[in-house]
């Protein structure tokens, strides 16, 4: 009973992560395959504040007569984390948009298809 | 009690929306999903304490991630045509078993992280109690987040700008400057489809 009131957190986000993961390795439209990696991003985000999180904590700003914080530290890696992932995405999402000037498709099996790759 | 009921309830809401997310063949349906989960994520972060997260998270993940992704949409695909994905030619299982496979060992390995909210974890050891003492009287800044992010680790924050700096570069490079020839084409992809 411990393990799961203790764990029930990090199970439910890896649970997110594997379904982000599988839209990323088993979708061929690339927009879509994007999203997946967004989802993937978002619950590994949730990790790290679960593991920063303290009981009974406050948000880490200070105040008088408050003795007990969360771990701020997990919430700075994860505020630049936010703002990068966001970049990479533009990035992602600019390729798509070359493949598809390029192919005219942007679905994976019909690139496969014209590049006789596979 | 109420905090787990919370992240119990909130963390279903995501995990539902990711399924309905590798269900959904309509793009915009997939973006719409997506916008929603980065929302509750950010309702999440409230209800971990990380308030700075989940402001960033609201306008920068389920902001402007949602508008490039929709910029994207309408970038490839031609307004009239219905953008469907299309179902993959494989079948499923080899994903599935890699899924099942890594989700299993990852949870395997979470029995060796302490417990959820554990204020003796070695995660809360370290720097981050000098930090929650120090930092007011050393920085000047109640918000101990801000003042981390500025003051005690600002070349990490000056890397995530040259980081922006190159993706921004990059992102002209590809599709900068050549609007004109993409609308061209992408007319020509939908008389030959």
């Amino acid at each position: 009973m411990d393990l799961i009131i203790g764990h029930y957190n990090y199970w439910l986000v890896i649970i997110i992560m594997m379904a982000g993961f599988y839209t990323v390795i088993s979708r061929g439209n690339l927009v879509k395959k994007i999203a997946g990696l967004n989802i993937f991003q978002v619950s590994v985000f949730m990790l790290y504040i679960s593991i920063g999180n303290v009981k009974d904590g406050a948000v880490p700003i200070i105040e008088k007569g408050v003795t007990l914080y969360s771990n701020p530290l997990p919430h700075v890696l994860i505020l630049t984390a936010i703002v990068v992932g966001v970049a990479t995405t533009a990035l992602g999402l600019a390729l798509v948009v070359r493949i598809k000037e390029a192919y005219g498709t942007i679905e994976e099996d019909e690139i496969h298809n014209q590049d006789h790759s596979l | 009690m109420i905090d787990s009921i919370v992240n119990i309830t909130l963390l279903s809401l995501l995990a539902i929306l990711a399924f309905a997310i590798i269900r959904m063949r309509s793009l915009f349906a997939v973006i719409m999903l997506f916008a929603g989960f980065s929302f509750i994520s950010a309702g999440l972060f409230v209800a971990m304490d990380a308030a700075d997260v989940a402001f960033t998270e609201a306008a920068v993940g389920a902001g402007i991630s949602t508008i490039l992704m929709l910029a994207t949409l309408a970038l490839t695909y031609a307004p009239e045509v219905h953008k469907k994905e299309k179902l993959p030619g494989h079948k499923p299982w080899l994903p599935l078993a890699v899924v099942l496979i890594t989700g299993g060992m990852l949870i395997y390995g979470t029995s060796d992280i302490p417990a959820f909210g554990d204020p003796n974890a070695p995660a809360q050891q370290h720097v981050a109690p000098y930090y929650l003492e120090k930092s007011l009287s050393e920085t000047g800044v109640p918000n101990v987040v801000t003042a981390v992010l500025a003051s005690y680790r600002g070349f990490d924050t000056l890397g995530e700008v040259t980081v922006i700096f190159t993706a921004g570069i990059a992102v002209l490079l590809l599709i900068g400057g050549r609007r004109k020839k993409t609308k061209n084409e992408t007319t020509e992809g939908v008389n030959e489809t």
